[in-house]
């Protein structure tokens, strides 16, 4: 590497962007098509694909937060559960997926557990699911992404996908949250 | 239908950043899963040639375009019609060899490397080459048989992307087996 002299600056120094840049849809489409493909090559199990999946959107979902929080928030936190919950339910899926999600709910008993559904998730547009596979969720994508978005903004959680009324993310949440949460409620 | 469905949050368009993201998430995990660079560059070469395969219908499907007359008309249809269409940017043609078989696409920038910064150790691994296999595979299914390399790379300090292709043979159509 002789040409370090003139590099362009580093990705540090750059302004980070407001983000506008679009791509075609069948652009994404069709490269989440080859990753799911790669991704099944190398597990046996439908449940293994889904964890393969999850991991690689916790890869881009945990990216994804610092640009969106530093974007929109001027890197202020969410320190409430709920307005967390809202902020993931309206701006981030907006942002990322250009309309917010279609529903957000917390289980009737127990107030660890949240659902946020979504009739029709991005990356399962052009996914039919095979018949032998009839479980499989590619959108264990998305549930990856959430749930490193909620670990990277310190409220640790379990994010599982389910086919209900559509994609169904049931966001399980430490139990730890649940009484911070009710600490800061408190104050 | 379609122009006016289009004005609410284009349904034809997806977040740059979460293209780059994905993208950058499947390249760390081919890093993982594999040995050395080169094998990596292989890997991204085969997926981005499934991808050209499916994607030359969608555009010709789209893009009205009718069949191109030389090569330098490919290039300028490549260059303008199609990476506009599915990255959204238009690279510059230029470097064309005197027999005009062999050009290269200049990007300025690159939408696949945003955010993108190579760690030492991987000098040879070519984090783009999605690309060269998009571009194979989508012109082989117009019976164009075309090498696809990357010779410069911002990512690698060049001032520039540079994508150089070479037009090697025209393919005959080859007719499947009882369809004639």
């Amino acid at each position: 590497m002789s040409s370090f002299g003139k590099q362009k600056p580093s990705n540090l120094e750059k302004p980070i962007g407001k983000g506008k840049p679009e791509v075609n849809i069948a652009t994404f489409a069709l490269l989440f098509s080859e990753i799911v493909q790669y991704c099944q090559n190398r597990v046996h199990t439908v449940p293994e694909l889904q964890t393969k999946l999850s991991e690689l959107g916790q890869h881009v979902g945990s990216h994804m937060l610092d640009v969106i929080f530093l974007r929109e928030k001027g890197f202020k936190r969410e320190i409430k559960l709920l307005s967390m919950l809202i902020f993931i339910k309206s701006t981030f899926w907006k942002i990322v997926f250009g309309k917010e999600a279609d529903k957000l709910e917390q289980a009737n008993d127990d107030d660890k557990t949240y659902y946020i559904i979504e009739k029709e998730p991005l990356v399962n547009k052009f996914i039919s699911v095979p018949k032998d596979k009839g479980s499989l969720n590619c959108a264990a994508f998305t549930a990856g992404m959430l749930e490193a978005v909620l670990n990277g903004a310190n409220f640790p959680a379990k994010v599982t996908v389910h086919w209900h009324k559509g994609t169904t993310f049931m966001i399980k949440f430490d139990e730890s949250v649940i009484t911070r949460d009710k600490t800061v409620d408190s104050r | 239908m379609s122009r006016q469905a289009n004005r609410a949050g284009d349904p034809r368009k997806v977040n740059g950043e979460l293209f780059t993201l994905t993208y950058g998430a499947l390249v760390a995990q081919l890093i993982k899963d594999y040995e050395n660079d080169e094998q990596v560059n292989k890997q991204l070469d085969k997926m981005g040639y499934n991808m050209g395969v499916r994607l030359i219908e969608d555009f010709l499907a789209r893009a009205n375009m009718g069949r191109c007359n030389d090569f330098r008309e490919t290039a300028d249809v490549i260059a303008k019609v199609a990476f506009k269409m599915y990255l959204g940017l238009t690279p510059v043609v230029s470097n064309w060899s005197a027999a005009g078989d062999e050009f290269s696409l200049l990007l300025e920038s690159n939408p696949l490397t945003e955010f993108v910064e190579l760690p030492s150790g991987h000098n040879n691994l070519n984090y783009s080459n999605l690309m060269c296999g998009v571009l194979r595979g989508a012109l082989e299914m117009v019976q164009m048989d075309v090498d696809v390399r990357f010779v410069q790379d911002t990512l690698k300090g060049d001032n520039i992307t540079e994508i150089r292709l070479k037009f090697n043979k025209r393919l005959e159509d080859a007719v499947p087996v009882g369809e004639d």
